[in-house]
């Protein structure tokens, strides 16, 4: 009796979310196109909707490999600056997280509220004595000012923390039975086990270390020491003439990351979603 | 404290077996102090210490190798046109993009979660795919789609709606809403995945008890959905609220150091703008302190509302 009626509600829904999702990838694709076309022109035009494609090349990307000079510097500098910061903050707070869940121990709580204590004070409020302090330790301008402050990562200590707790503790005791020292337990056993917080948290601290833009900004002063987004920003001038760099640049910083996450999407919603980290 | 740590580490040497030392670092009294360690001398020298120098710099007149105490001195000069300003732009700031990351995502997910969208893994990645990108490198992108030329795309959307072309990022309510727009188009993925998964805690049988009952869809929205995305609506509330008053890249990336008349100046760029570019460093400390109380009084009210700390955690 009942024909296959024309449900307009689920249309318009997806339609609406098919607009949404171009919405929300248009900057990107955007992006894309543009590092295609020659950097004169989106340097005297911006970024047009319309555009001529007799004129996409890749002129931009072999500028960039030939003659990118103090790019390729940036870049090293955010791997090696990344890689640092993710080894350091999670071998600290995966530790941290790991004796405060499964340890008994006398001050644990006012360990955990040190914890809480970061996650309320913004980095903003530290920013300007951290500064004194490395201008002290005559670090300005190294690797070391930038990556220093980051190692304390609250989040992280958090999440190990919750993950930790879930642990199996029946496996401690029969390595400890084993004859197998505390520190075994934990970097052979329970580390392991961690696995996928590990990888979740690596991609919190990663990204926020790739991203990261104002401590670097002030802690960084010759432009071969510069971070990606700090260096790219010096190029972002109204008179610039290196719009080329500029634009094939940016998509190499991004690149990378989307890259990554078509492959661990799964650890970067974990990671992206634990909180509280913004901006 | 501990009745191990008795032992000096002279004693200790003196003890003939040498894994006296070992057995001492094993035990499992010890142990977890150890983990704690480098956290804690990290916490100490890069958390703590400038915590309580912020505060203390926040009363002193800081030039090189000579501080003074001034008292409330840089308090009184804190409260200037230029921070009103400064406060006045991050607080509509925080306001439209509070609203516009709690309202949309909440619709989003609930869409997303209903039957009627198809393709949700490609619609849920594509939202989230923006929160990856540097906001230096999208703000780029935005400032060249909103150039002031015709060519640029913005103007070029205004043209063939018949509107004329406009100096984006040199008007006060375009400028406002160049960041928010960032902003927005940033996180709404990951705020739409924290509904998502907030979604999840709702008990299915009470749809089909209000369905029962006779209740729209409407009226399932309101009284069966919304009370349990409470808790998640104030964490998200919570963390876009402090991640707007600490608002400084998407201000960067349009205007550089400084903005015509101020209209894209937040606190945390004041903030910058005296304490390092100035290098007014007592005064930049007020500044933040300033900051600092305004975001423990937001966390407070998250406290009360949701009535644990916690919930942070999740």
């Amino acid at each position: 009796m009942e024909k296959k009626k024309f449900k307009p509600i689920p249309w318009i829904a997806n339609i609406a979310f098919l607009m949404i999702s171009l919405l929300a990838l248009f900057p990107i694709i955007n992006l894309l196109i543009s590092s295609l076309r020659p950097s004169s022109e989106l340097m005297r035009n911006g970024i047009s909707i319309t555009f001529d494609p007799s004129t996409i090349s890749v002129e931009n990307y072999l500028y960039i490999f030939t003659q990118g000079g103090n790019y390729w510097s940036w870049f090293i500098n955010s791997l090696v600056i990344t890689t640092i910061t993710i080894v350091l903050s999670l071998f600290f707070s995966s530790m941290v997280g790991y004796a405060l869940a499964l340890y008994d121990f006398k001050g644990r709580n006012l360990i955990f509220g040190c914890v809480l204590f970061i996650l309320m004070v913004p980095f903003e409020i530290l920013m300007l004595p951290l500064f004194q302090l490395m201008i002290n330790f005559n670090l300005i301008d190294t690797y070391a000012a930038v990556i220093l402050p980051a190692v304390v990562a609250p989040m992280a200590v958090f999440f190990f923390r919750q993950y930790a707790i879930g642990l199996p503790k029946e496996l401690m005791d029969a390595a400890r039975i084993d004859g197998s020292t505390e520190y075994g337990i934990f970097f052979k056993i329970m580390l392991p086990l961690m696995t996928p917080s590990l990888a979740a948290m690596a991609i919190l601290q990663g990204l926020g270390s790739w991203n990261n833009f104002l401590w670097p900004l002030i802690v960084l002063r010759s432009n071969d020491m510069f971070t990606l987004p700090i260096g790219l920003a010096t190029l972002l001038t109204p008179y610039g003439n290196n719009y080329d760099i500029l634009i094939a640049g940016s998509v190499m910083t991004i690149l990378p990351i989307i890259i990554l996450f078509i492959f661990f999407q799964r650890y970067f919603v974990a990671g992206l979603t634990v909180g509280g980290v913004k901006g | 404290m501990l009745p191990v740590s008795k032992m000096t580490s002279q004693e200790l040497a003196q003890v003939k077996k040498p894994n006296k030392l070992l057995v001492f670092l094993n035990s499992k009294k010890v142990v977890p102090y150890i983990f704690v360690l480098p956290f804690i001398l990290s916490f100490l020298v890069f958390s703590l210490y400038p915590s309580v120098q912020a505060m203390i710099m926040s009363f002193q007149k800081v030039l090189p190798g000579q501080v003074t105490f001034i008292g409330m001195n840089n308090y009184s000069r804190v409260f200037n046109p230029i921070f009103y300003k400064a406060l006045s732009n991050t607080a509509i700031y925080v306001v439209l993009t509070v609203v516009i990351l709690t309202i949309v995502p909440i619709i989003l997910a609930v869409l997303l979660d209903s039957k009627l969208v198809k393709f949700k893994t490609f619609f849920r990645a594509s939202l989230f795919l923006p929160s990856l990108a540097s906001t230096i490198v999208a703000g780029m992108v935005f400032r060249l789609m909103f150039g002031e030329t015709d060519t640029a795309a913005a103007n070029q959307i205004l043209n063939w709606l018949g509107f004329e072309s406009m100096d984006w990022r040199y008007q006060a309510w375009s400028a406002m809403f160049l960041m928010v727009l960032l902003c927005c188009w940033k996180w709404m993925g990951v705020n739409v995945l924290y509904f998502l998964a907030g979604l999840q805690n709702v008990p299915k049988e009470l749809y089909e008890a209000a369905e029962i009952d006779g209740a729209t869809t409407f009226q399932k929205f309101t009284n069966v959905t919304l009370p349990f995305l409470k808790p998640v609506t104030i964490f998200v509330a919570t963390i876009s609220v402090i991640g707007g008053f600490r608002m400084f890249e998407e201000s960067f990336v349009y205007w550089e150091a400084g903005s015509p008349g101020n209209i894209g100046l937040t606190v945390v760029g004041y903030l910058y703008q005296q304490g390092i570019q100035q290098n007014d460093m007592g005064f930049g400390a007020a500044i933040g302190v300033i900051l600092m109380l305004i975001i423990f009084v937001v966390s407070f009210i998250q406290l009360m509302l949701t009535g644990a700390f916690k919930k942070e955690g999740q």
